[in-house]
């Protein structure tokens, strides 16, 4: 078993990526060095240990380096196959539909809060919130069709999708309270809205999810860096 | 091959994703059923199979589909597991950077290629390649890393990635015969432009791969419609 210092992560704890990993380092009950990263000024080892893309999360094990959220996590779950639950299902059709959840999550889900966070006019903002509820009500579906009546996408208790798409939810929190959306509704997406309360009061979640003020007060930040780097280059000009 | 598997390929011959899944088939040695699509006229299996995003490849395994070509290759590594050569290694570590890389060739190389080709401008166009040569070029200290002095990224034999990169091979030669651009420059991505040459000749690249003139055609005539449609919008 690793024992802290064979294992470090290098995050932010608001990045739904980072989350997803720490979920499922707690998921195998694996202890590691976190380290919390500047993404405003990055770190010597950030840049070493991933110089192609200079992001989080990065999981170094025994000295290797291992990149992107999704690769990362099935990385856990192979090496610790037998600690802790499977993460991913062990069905090949089964594994095919979580792997195509979760890669449509992390482009549409994904492309549409970002998109909210950087809108500049209303208009902007209006486009982004319809595609998310457009994701979310296909989200909606794919839950009924996958979950079987259970709590988790994954069945009894979380697995690989449920990481997915749960670990964008802290996004959609902020949002919400930043912007007054409401993104999951009882009325147009029950299943989901249910499911993100469980997901929400799960041990993995409770451990790892920052919370909504800590989000807020980045999406505050990346804001006021977007401003300064677009008023650098409006009196360069 | 497992006997009462059935395996259709919904696919359109030009679209590399769908050689994608043609080659993982063809290195496992399995047998397939290859559909081709009228993708402005979308069968009822198709918008079924893949109601999501409508696209193709779809592979379509005793019934039930799987869709995305990465997601299907390593279906396929799966399903059929006892089959052929394995697709991905063993080791977890090395798997973790085949998923990368294969992330990699979608995200940095393809992606900015397709633009350049889509561009309507000039800046563009130069943008999309410039971005794809920066990938490359990545791509090339890769190969030299992952193939650990072997001939592909996957070592000895072909893997995920190649798979990946290599289902490009058709296009890329196209785009040499049409615009003269040589994407793996054989003086500044000498590995690459080897493995390339190395790769073409494998017999289940050959049945794969589509024929670079049918591509080269192809491409002309898309050009030409995009350039036939800008016209058409200027006029107004």
């Amino acid at each position: 078993m690793a024992a802290e210092g064979d294992l470090k992560l290098l995050g932010l704890s608001v990045s739904p990526f980072v989350v997803r990993v720490r979920m499922a380092l707690h998921m195998k009950g694996l202890s590691y060095e976190y380290i919390e990263q500047d993404l405003f000024n990055k770190s010597e080892l950030l840049l070493k240990s991933n110089p192609v893309e200079k992001k989080v999360p990065v999981l170094i094990h025994d000295g290797k380096t291992i990149l992107d959220s999704s690769a990362i996590v099935q990385y856990i779950d192979e090496v610790w196959a037998a600690m802790g639950p499977s993460i991913l299902p062990v069905d090949p059709n089964e594994r095919a539909t979580a792997r195509f959840w979760a890669a449509y999550v992390d482009d549409k889900l994904f492309s549409a809060y970002v998109g909210i966070n950087k809108a500049t006019t209303e208009v902007e903002r209006e486009e982004k919130v319809s595609e998310m509820l457009a994701v979310l009500e296909q989200l909606e579906e794919a839950f009924a069709k996958n979950s079987n009546g259970k709590a988790f996408f994954a069945g009894d208790s979380i697995g690989y999708l449920d990481l997915a798409v749960g670990c964008h939810l802290l996004w959609l929190k902020a949002q919400h309270k930043m912007f007054g959306v409401v993104f999951l509704d009882a009325g147009k997406t029950p299943l989901l809205e249910a499911w993100a309360k469980r997901f929400a009061e799960t041990d993995a979640a409770k451990e790892v999810v920052p919370d909504t003020g800590m989000v807020m007060e980045y999406a505050k930040k990346r804001q006021a860096y977007r401003a300064a780097v677009a008023a650098a280059a409006a009196t360069a000009k | 091959m497992a006997g009462g598997d059935d395996l259709k390929l919904l696919g359109a011959w030009a679209s590399p994703f769908v050689t994608r899944v043609k080659l993982a088939l063809n290195f496992k040695g399995l047998s397939f059923e290859d559909v081709e699509e009228d993708l402005s006229n979308k069968s009822e299996l198709l918008l079924s199979s893949n109601p999501v995003h409508k696209k193709v490849p779809v592979l379509v395994h005793n019934g039930k589909p799987i869709c995305e070509s990465v997601i299907i290759v390593q279906y396929i590594d799966e399903a059929f597991a006892g089959i052929g050569p394995a697709l991905l290694p063993s080791d977890p570590y090395e798997r973790a950077i085949a998923r990368f890389w294969a992330a990699y060739v979608d995200d940095k190389l393809v992606a900015p290629w397709v633009q350049s080709l889509r561009a309507k401008t000039e800046e563009e166009k130069s943008e999309g390649l410039k971005q794809t040569f920066a990938a490359v070029e990545t791509l090339e200290g890769a190969l030299r890393e992952c193939s650990k002095g072997e001939g592909y990224f996957g070592g000895e034999t072909v893997g995920l990635v190649d798979i990946s990169l290599g289902s490009l091979l058709s296009w890329l030669n196209a785009t040499e015969v049409i615009s003269g651009t040589k994407i793996f420059d054989p003086v500044k991505t000498p590995l690459l432009a080897a493995w390339m040459e190395r790769f073409s000749k494998l017999d289940a690249a050959k049945a794969a791969l589509p024929e670079v003139d049918r591509v080269v055609e192809f491409a002309k005539k898309r050009q030409a419609q995009a350039a036939a449609a800008a016209a058409a919008s200027e006029t107004k």
